[in-house]
């Protein structure tokens, strides 16, 4: 079994229902996110346009978090899922530095590492992932990718070509899958980030949760 | 920023997203970087006077082997004090996981410093000359590879792709030589002679050299190979952020060490050589926090 995600970013709408409900399920602490929906603006007045980027752990294949954790506390799980073992990390932030994704923080609660682990714990017991019930248009699907009755296999096979990963240069072989992705929804060099100009906050950074 | 066609084309702009984080490994982990080359760098050194100059250097055994116990503490102290649950580090030794550069780099630190201590043991209170240089020869030969996991470790950062292994290994063992020639001219006081001190300086200019060489290489060429590296240079290009301190690094650990020692060898002045040495010593720790911190500022998703 290997579980995989995909979103189909024609469906997507942007109303953040997954992010908050991955907050709630799993006590994300303020200021850490594992799952967000970005916002990118295209083109030039008249001619505008807004995406939406649901962002999150890609459960890569060959996770560089993974390999650089000196204690395993980052480890493959059987379904293919990359987990965290709180309880184990020591703190050294190698897997912040090393995933290409920013998808990793340091939780100031537990001064350890935290990051999406599709809801395993809901897996375990046979449901989907939070986010996935919380989205009201089915913009995320989630299944297993070896199994080709799958519905985010047989998705895939129906969108092939214009199916995409984040950053494939890097050699991870994400397990998430975007529909209807590009540049700029994809690529976070591809478009400015503005000091305070965002809609709702004026923060560009915050520190590291933690001691530093 | 680079100047990407795309963003012309699009106009892409963030309008909403949670903020960014801010340094993960911040100047804790300069330190530790700095205080390794010299811990290690002044065993190289203490091994190569040994060859060369083994009347003046011979005194020097004790005295180098307590520097470098201070800086391989050093080093050790600001990593555990880097770590977010630095009571947890015994993990490293009970559970390891040999991918990671970490758990081998933290492996072998402990095996130096436990060779480092039986020379110290040799050497004060054994005073067995010829059993310190037999052993001797094995910790130089540890001291490469703990010279290069930080290296190692850089590389394993897929998101850090200025990190590259080939020249970042370069470069630590480059900082070693640099750091532990400039150490052994500042220790050696009246202990060496004139002739050893020059053999150092040749050392810390030689080093010196290659490593200006090798970040302006990477300065010029990098950009030209991927985006991110591009994207990463800017920082230290123009009016960026740290592009004073990219300079000042530059010119106090590499340039002005070079042409004090060209100076110091026309004029046969040791001060002029101790000023190349506390030079290079400040300024390697500018040049590693550049390096270090850059990679960082760039927004991964
Ligand atoms: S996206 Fe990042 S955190 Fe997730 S598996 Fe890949 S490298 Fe690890
Ligand atoms: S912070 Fe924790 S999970 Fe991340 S690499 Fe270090 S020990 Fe592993």
């Amino acid at each position: 079994m290997q579980l995989g995600f995909l979103v189909d970013l024609h469906l997507c709408m942007g109303c953040k229902g997954c992010e908050i409900a991955c907050k709630v399920e799993n006590e994300v602490p303020l200021s850490t996110w594992r799952l967000r929906v970005k916002y990118v603006d295209v083109g030039s007045f008249p001619e505008t346009r807004r995406t939406f980027t649901p962002l999150r752990c890609n459960h890569c294949e060959n996770a560089p978090c993974e390999k650089i954790c000196p204690v395993s506390a980052l480890h493959y799980l059987e379904n293919g899922i990359v987990n965290i073992d709180k309880e184990r990390c020591i703190g050294c932030a190698g897997c912040v530095m090393a995933c290409p994704y920013g998808a990793i923080y340091i939780d100031p609660q537990t001064q350890t590492a935290d990051k999406c682990t599709y809801c395993a714990h809901r897996i375990a017991s046979s449901m989907m992932p939070a986010c996935v019930v919380a989205c009201p248009v089915q913009a995320n699907i989630f299944g297993d990718l070896d199994d080709p009755t799958s519905n985010i296999s047989k998705y895939i096979q129906h969108n092939q070509g214009n199916v995409q990963v984040r950053k494939p240069e890097k050699g991870t072989n994400p397990h998430h899958y975007y529909v209807g992705g590009g540049n700029v929804t994809l690529n976070p060099l591809a478009s400015h980030r503005v000091d305070g100009h965002q809609l709702f906050n004026k923060i560009t950074t915050l520190p590291v949760g933690g001691h530093h | 920023m680079a100047a990407h066609e795309i963003l012309a084309a699009t106009n892409a702009v963030v309008t909403l997203d949670v903020a960014l984080p801010g340094i993960v490994w911040p100047w804790l982990v300069t330190v530790n970087m700095w205080a390794k080359s010299i811990g290690t760098g002044v065993i190289f050194m203490l091994f190569l006077l040994l060859r060369k100059h083994p009347e003046a250097a011979g005194s020097l055994r004790f005295p180098t082997t307590v520097v470098s116990i201070i800086f391989i503490h050093i080093f050790l102290l600001f990593t555990l004090a880097d770590l977010h649950q630095p009571f947890k580090m015994w993990h490293i030794f009970f559970y390891p996981h040999l991918t990671s550069a970490i758990t081998v780099g933290a492996w072998m630190a402990t095996a130096f410093v436990g060779l480092l201590f039986l020379l110290a043991f040799l050497s004060f209170i054994k005073k067995d000359n010829a059993a310190f240089d037999k052993t001797l020869t094995w910790v130089v030969i540890l001291a490469i590879p703990v010279t290069l996991y930080t290296a190692g470790l850089m590389s394993q950062c897929t998101a850090r792709e200025l990190w590259q292994m080939p020249t970042e290994s370069a470069q630590m063992i480059f900082a070693a030589l640099l750091s532990g020639s400039a150490a052994m001219i500042l220790l050696g006081g009246s202990k060496l002679d004139y002739e050893a001190k020059k053999t150092l300086g040749v050392v810390l200019g030689l080093s010196a050299m290659m490593s200006f060489i090798l970040y302006m290489s990477e300065y010029v060429f990098g950009p030209m190979k991927a985006e991110e590296v591009a994207a990463v240079l800017e920082y230290i290009k123009g009016d960026g952020p740290y592009t004073v301190m990219f300079w000042l690094g530059q010119w106090i650990a590499y340039l002005l060490p070079m042409l004090l020692i060209v100076l110091s060898r026309t004029s046969k002045s040791e001060n002029i050589l101790k000023l190349a040495a506390i030079l290079a010593l400040a300024g390697l720790w500018l040049v590693k926090h550049v390096w270090l911190i850059i990679p960082q500022l760039l927004p991964m998703s």
